[in-house]
């Protein structure tokens, strides 16, 4: 009989385990779907990077009062989440606050210091809702964070307040049981927050109190757990996938665009004088796409960084091209790979792992041209990213395919490409007059 | 006046110490052309062994590249780096942080290495080094601000060099709302120069041109060709021509020189 509780748990524990599991596992198959790119090199600075960026969160703090708030929550979160550790050993061991009678006075001393994080964690996340429905930040208002992406944003503060309430309740309870030396409820713990909740609930009886208890325990478990499996479907993802991302991010410089190496292969036969051009080139293999039309030509990590993407929308605020009214916005580029990745991802999963064709592509169809043409390369985007994505990667990618599979360039560029071709310089002048300049009047 | 090339040069059996690439804006745009000359009075005046490429010269391949064309991008680059490695090239100074940013990160993976300078890197050595010696003189007090290339500030992290210069000159430094790592690029960049900007609701040379403005500056500084094409326009969309005048770090200290 007493053990009914153990049972559940472990039932609803595993249950939860397992939802979570197959998620993630969904994640890396569908971000393993891009091509290889080596991201194993400089090890020692890519550990540097992830302790700076996501452990550190040395970014963050470049917007002061985004920055610091964030910084309580994901503290508050961690730490937290130490107490899950107990709460999973007393649900499946049926114990009730397990480790106080081994930590003595330090347990006192942790449950005081989680309930004030709690606190803090509340009022951070009551700031960031405020900043979101109240301010109207700008950068939240963006054309891309209509519907689910807002409602994603809300959902996850409503989610850490009703933790939070829940938590703080829990001790509540549990302070006013332990206090009328309820058998099972041992002495334990300092509750210097939930101790302003007890008034709410001193009026019940001692078994409506134990009823309120375990009501909060078990909601509080269960919501994590809820929390946990909701957030494959949310940007909250990121408070996983922010340490491979970090790791994983580019370390050359910024303005080192990647080398086509298939190409290089193409242009030294071509530039070769002892090659017969008009011989039939060999053909074993078909030849490479050049350039990205769908989620599938990109690199995992390009795929990494969309799953990663808090949609907070840093980048598009220092995008030269959007704050000047262009349809532009890094953040929608790395929104639409990500809902792209997760659509191609469930058709491969539905045909038995092959992909079969939806009438679909991420260009055009979540990407517009015009889009990509604003860019001026300028990386502000990839400099501003608190968890170094580069959205300006893909986008050159998905002019590279533009360009060299469908010679579809803006007419301007491609005059300008035809004078590169031609005279070896952007615009109609003739290359032997490159020294004019050298003629012409005051230099002494 | 005779400008050593690589080519005449190689004819004497020398070799000169540095190769400056002078960069397709710096050959043929009027503007930029004037860049070049000052930095040339300068290399003549501090006795610097340099040679330009003249008509062996070609367009890096960097707007190619970043329009996406890979193929034109590889045979600009592949040309350039056969010429330069004939020439046993291992220096290289431009004034295009374009060129120095291709020259620099893109080209040692088709076969050409190089140490490559941008001129305000370069011109900052020679100062140290007592090559040159500036004393204010006309820039004396006078309030310069500073526009980052892209190419230059966050894709290669120059953002001292160039600011050291300025503060040479005695001219007090003012700092726009966004510099350094966080500079707004003059709209330029990623070939946009070669075309007309998308639909939006302002051009963004004009954006860069108010902020600009409300550093209260007597004088922008650039550092870059396309940056000074952008930042001219932008000027003048505001009617301050007369007022503001945009020059390159090279004219500043050619003209601070008496040169
Ligand atoms: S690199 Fe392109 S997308 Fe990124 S901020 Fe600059 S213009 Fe915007
Ligand atoms: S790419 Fe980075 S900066 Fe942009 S919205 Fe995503 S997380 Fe934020």
């Amino acid at each position: 009989m007493t053990f009914i509780p153990n049972i559940l748990f472990f039932i609803v524990f595993s249950i939860g385990l397992s939802l979570f599991v197959v998620n993630i596992k969904k994640v890396i198959s569908n971000i393993r779907l891009g091509k290889d790119i080596d991201r194993n090199d400089r090890k020692k600075e890519r550990w540097i990077n992830m302790t700076l960026l996501a452990l550190g969160q040395s970014k963050m703090v470049h917007r002061p009062v985004s920055g610091i708030l964030h910084i309580i929550v994901y503290v508050g979160f961690i730490l937290i989440n130490i107490e899950l550790l107990e709460i999973i050993v007393d649900g499946l061991l049926g114990t009730h606050r397990v480790f106080a009678p081994y930590l003595g006075g330090f347990y006192n001393f942790l449950i005081g210091t989680f309930e004030i994080l709690a606190f803090l964690v509340f009022i951070s996340v009551i700031i960031f809702w405020m900043r979101r429905n109240i301010i109207k930040l700008k950068r939240f208002m963006n054309p891309e964070m209509k519907g689910w992406p807002k409602n994603d944003a809300d959902f996850i503060l409503y989610f850490e307040i009703v933790l939070m309430f829940l938590f703080l309740s829990m001790n509540a309870t549990d302070g006013l049981l332990q206090d009328l030396n309820t058998p099972h409820y041992l002495k334990a713990g300092a509750y210097p927050i939930s101790i302003y909740l007890q008034p709410l609930y001193d009026g019940f009886s001692q078994s409506g109190l134990i009823v309120l208890e375990r009501t909060f325990w078990w909601l509080h478990i269960i919501g994590i757990l809820i929390f946990a499996n909701y957030l494959y479907y949310s940007k909250h993802l990121h408070i996983l996938l922010a340490f491979p991302n970090t790791y994983y991010a580019n370390l050359d410089s910024k303005g080192k665009f990647k080398n086509n190496s298939n190409v290089t292969k193409e242009v030294r036969l071509m530039m070769d004088p002892n090659i017969d051009p008009f011989a039939s080139a060999p053909s074993e293999s078909p030849p490479e796409k050049f350039g990205v039309s769908d989620v599938i030509d990109m690199n995992w990590v390009q795929l990494l960084n969309a799953y990663t993407c808090t949609e907070c929308g840093r980048c598009t605020s220092e995008c030269p091209a959007n704050q000047t009214g262009k349809k532009l916005s890094p953040r929608k580029i790395m929104m639409d790979t990500r809902d792209r990745l997760v659509e191609v991802g469930e058709n491969y999963r539905k045909n038995k792992q092959k992909f079969i064709p939806d009438g679909k592509e991420l260009l055009n169809d979540y990407i517009s041209t015009e889009e990509l043409w604003a860019c001026t390369s300028c990386n502000a985007c990839v400099e501003a990213c608190p968890i170094g994505i580069d959205p300006l990667s893909i986008i050159m990618d998905m002019r590279q395919y533009l360009v060299m599979e469908k010679s579809s360039a803006p007419g301007d560029l491609n005059n300008m490409m035809s004078n590169i071709e031609n005279n070896g310089a952007p615009w109609p002048f003739n290359n032997q007059d490159r020294l004019l300049w050298a003629n012409e009047d005051q230099i002494n | 006046m005779q400008i050593p090339t690589l080519a005449s040069m190689a004819a004497e059996g020398k070799k000169p110490d540095v190769l400056f690439w002078v960069g397709c804006s710096g050959s043929f745009d009027e503007r930029a052309k004037k860049i070049t000359k000052a930095f040339i009075k300068i290399l003549n005046h501090s006795a610097i062994s340099y040679a330009v490429l003249g008509p062996e010269e070609s367009c890096t391949g960097d707007p190619a590249k970043r329009s996406g064309n890979e193929f034109l991008f590889q045979m600009q680059a592949i040309a350039n780096i056969e010429v330069m490695n004939a020439y046993e090239v291992t220096k290289i100074v431009t004034t295009c942080p374009h060129c120095f940013n291709t020259l620099k990160n893109e080209y040692p993976e088709l076969g050409g290495d190089y140490q490559v300078q941008h001129h305000t890197q370069f011109l900052k050595k020679l100062l140290d080094d007592g090559k040159i010696t500036l004393e204010g003189g006309s820039f004396k007090g006078k309030r310069i601000t500073f526009h980052d290339p892209c190419y230059l500030g966050r894709a290669n992290k120059v953002y001292e060099a160039p600011r050291d210069l300025i503060k040479k000159l005695d001219a007090e430094l003012v700092e726009m709302k966004n510099c350094k790592s966080k500079g707004l690029c003059c709209g330029a960049g990623g070939a946009q120069m070669f075309k007309e900007p998308e639909k939006g609701n302002k051009d963004i040379n004009i954006e860069r041109t108010e902020q600009a403005i409300d550093s209260k500056p007597d004088i922008i500084a650039t550092g870059c060709p396309f940056c000074n094409t952008m930042m001219t326009d932008g000027v003048k969309n505001k009617e301050k021509e007369d007022s503001l005048p945009v020059k390159d770090i090279a004219e500043l200290i050619a003209e601070a020189e008496d040169l």
